[in-house]
């Protein structure tokens, strides 16, 4: 096996814990649920597109996002739940753009059903607007090479591995994933980088994205 | 082994890690809970078990508890029900009792700490008192459709809060300040919910004189009109008609909660000596709870208002399916059909029973999911977390904040 290359830069593995705020924001149908889209704040977009993945991982029956599951369980509107929950997040790099894609769906299903906008959803099942305040920490795991970051990756929680692949990007606005940033530009490896910056982390539980993510570069420290 | 390192196995070496980092953000600051009862009811409960484990995690906590005589908790009673939207008559010298006790607690509680963090209505008003410090609200009590009039009253002390907390989203309405959505949590390791032998189980049993002789639903809940316990009963005579059964309906009398013992004699005259109707008023008696919890069938919340619904939680900690009224954060605990089943009636409970006592695999699944629901959602360590998160937004208005 060759001698790994060291970093010019440790990597500091992060964590991210969130708190949910509410707004005091509600919708009962779905005029008011596009209105408000548009106008709450960016972290609460976050918040109802994003919550569904750390609860994914336990296979709970949680659909893809908030928006998706109240307009298919509460208004019935099955076919606008599908188009919402089918939106290609990660295509998106700014949660604006993101808000745009959501509100834009609906608009363009309420120009072909203008009846949508009558439902009421009943009294105690309105849509409650909710916010996500991340605070960031640095943990004690630093790796400087590609050995120490794959040994730390298993034992990590899956806050930070969330924090450093949708977070970061998203939320942050930055180009990549904090992962292949590192692995580009303090290892040199931007093959490695590519890989893992082309999966769809939204198709996959985190402990998969984990394992799938341990496995690529494992493989690329025994070549 | 510290008593927070007890948890790795239910919660995983991370998550307790990422707890003690937190603990170690807010070294410094003391962290004063102030309620309204050292005993009885989900608030002490929680506090019992959360202060010293925040202290151990390096947070300065200490807890507090107002005094206040009869009137004074007669008329928070009333509050009490007024907020769950019950109709109750509430007098300006109800409000005026109320003031009259703030007053005193307000001259003779010292709010020493950097954070106060007080509890329900009962001591809403010692923010009154506040200097530099900063000030939460923490209401646990459903106000998705309060009486104006108390709701208004107690405005004019909330809004004097830095924040407040609620434990469901229907709870919340437009404040002028900043507001969190944080659930309770049960601890699993508490004598309420720590796995116990069955020949435990069996004793409790035995004690009260309940036989395993045919399915066993239990409620347990506070002699509370807004926890029906008539209703329960009604209930369980529905099924009664075709299902031969026993009900437990069992609970202790908070400190604060003068109405107690008017609704128990309520429902043993509605029991009208059924001895398959078990009516038992426990002392706080945690591990006997945790026994009758384990010794029955199904386990039944059938709430009109629930400001969360613990005994929800602790029910599918322990695997048991549970029917449960839709109500205050009940639906946060149960998917209806997945991790048990939602009602709206008396009518709806029975036939909810029914379904769950005739099909044992079905009622199984129900319990088995519930039970990892909690495990993900409802524990104490996710609610060590959020309050010190919650602390840390004190300290921090951004949504992102950034503590490298």
């Amino acid at each position: 096996m060759p001698e790994l290359i060291k970093a010019k830069e440790p990597f500091r593995f992060c964590t991210r814990l969130h708190l949910s705020e509410l707004t005091g924001l509600r919708a009962t149908t779905l005029g008011q649920l596009l209105a408000l889209i548009k106008e709450v704040p960016g972290s609460s977009i976050y918040h109802h597109t994003h919550r569904f993945l750390q609860q994914h991982q336990y296979l709970s029956p949680e659909p893809p996002n908030d928006f998706a599951y109240w307009l298919t369980g509460i208004l019935g509107e099955d076919e606008l739940g599908e188009r919402l929950a089918s939106i290609d997040t990660i295509q998106y790099s700014t949660i604006r753009d993101l808000r745009e894609k959501i509100a834009s769906t609906i608009e363009s299903y309420l120009g072909e059903n203008p009846l949508a906008e009558m439902k009421f959803a009943s009294a105690g099942e309105e849509f409650h607007f909710i916010k996500s305040v991340s605070f960031i920490l640095p943990t004690n795991y630093v790796a400087r090479d590609l050995n120490e970051f794959a040994e730390i990756l298993k034992k990590i929680t899956i806050d930070s591995i969330y924090f450093h692949i949708f977070e970061a990007r998203l939320r942050l606005e930055k180009p990549t994933n904090d992962f292949s940033f590192w692995i580009e530009n303090s290892l040199g490896d931007g093959k490695l980088a590519e890989i893992i910056s082309s999966f769809d982390p939204y198709t996959s539980t985190l402990e998969d994205l984990r394992k799938k993510i341990i496995r690529i570069i494992e493989r690329r420290i025994s070549q | 082994m510290g008593q927070i390192d007890q948890y790795i196995p239910l919660a995983g070496q991370s998550v307790i890690d990422d707890l003690k980092l937190l603990g170690e953000r807010l070294k410094g600051k003391v962290i004063q809970h102030i309620n309204s009862t050292p005993v009885g009811g989900g608030v002490a409960e929680i506090l019992n078990r959360m202060v010293p484990l925040l202290r151990e995690l390096g947070v300065d906590t200490r807890w507090d508890v107002i005094k206040g005589g009869e009137q004074f908790f007669a008329v928070t009673k009333k509050f009490h029900n007024a907020l769950h939207g019950r109709a109750e008559e509430i007098t300006p010298r109800d409000f005026e009792v109320f003031m009259e006790t703030s007053r005193q607690n307000i001259e003779n509680l010292d709010t020493y700490g950097d954070i106060v963090f007080v509890h329900d209505p009962q001591p809403i008003a010692l923010v009154r008192k506040r200097a530099a410090n900063k000030w939460l609200w923490r209401c646990h009590v459903d106000v998705s459709n309060p009486d104006e009039s108390v709701w208004g009253f107690l405005m004019s002390f909330i809004a004097q809060y830095d924040s407040a907390v609620f434990s469901a989203p229907s709870f919340s309405r437009k404040l002028p300040i900043r507001q969190f959505l944080i659930s309770p949590s049960i601890d699993p390791l508490s004598d309420k919910n720590k796995e116990l032998p069955q020949e435990m189980i069996d004793s409790v049993l035995k004690k009260y004189d309940i036989k395993k002789d045919k399915p066993i639903i239990t409620q347990i809940s506070r002699f509370d009109r807004l926890k029906d316990p008539v209703g329960v009963i009604e209930t369980y005579l529905l099924v009664k008609k075709y299902i031969n059964c026993r009900l437990i309906l069992a609970g202790g009398a908070a400190e604060d909660d003068p109405e107690g013992f008017k609704v128990l004699e309520e429902a043993r005259a509605r029991a009208k000596n059924d001895p398959d109707i078990h009516i038992l008023l426990l002392p706080q008696n945690d591990l006997e709870i945790n026994a009758l919890q384990r010794g029955s069938d199904i386990i039944v919340q059938k709430s009109l208002k629930e400001g969360f619904g613990l005994t929800v939680a602790e029910a599918l900690w322990k695997v048991k399916p549970v029917v449960a009224s839709n109500v205050g954060g009940i639906p946060l605990q149960i998917k209806h059909k997945y991790s048990g089943l939602l009602c709206h009636s008396i009518q709806g409970a029975s036939f909810a029973i029914k379904q769950l006592l005739g099909s044992p695999e079905y009622a199984k699944k129900l319990g088995e999911n519930g039970r990892e629901h909690i495990k993900n959602n409802f524990l104490i360590t996710r609610h060590l977390r959020d309050y010190m998160l919650l602390f840390l937004s004190l300290y921090y208005p951004e949504d992102v904040v950034h503590l490298c």
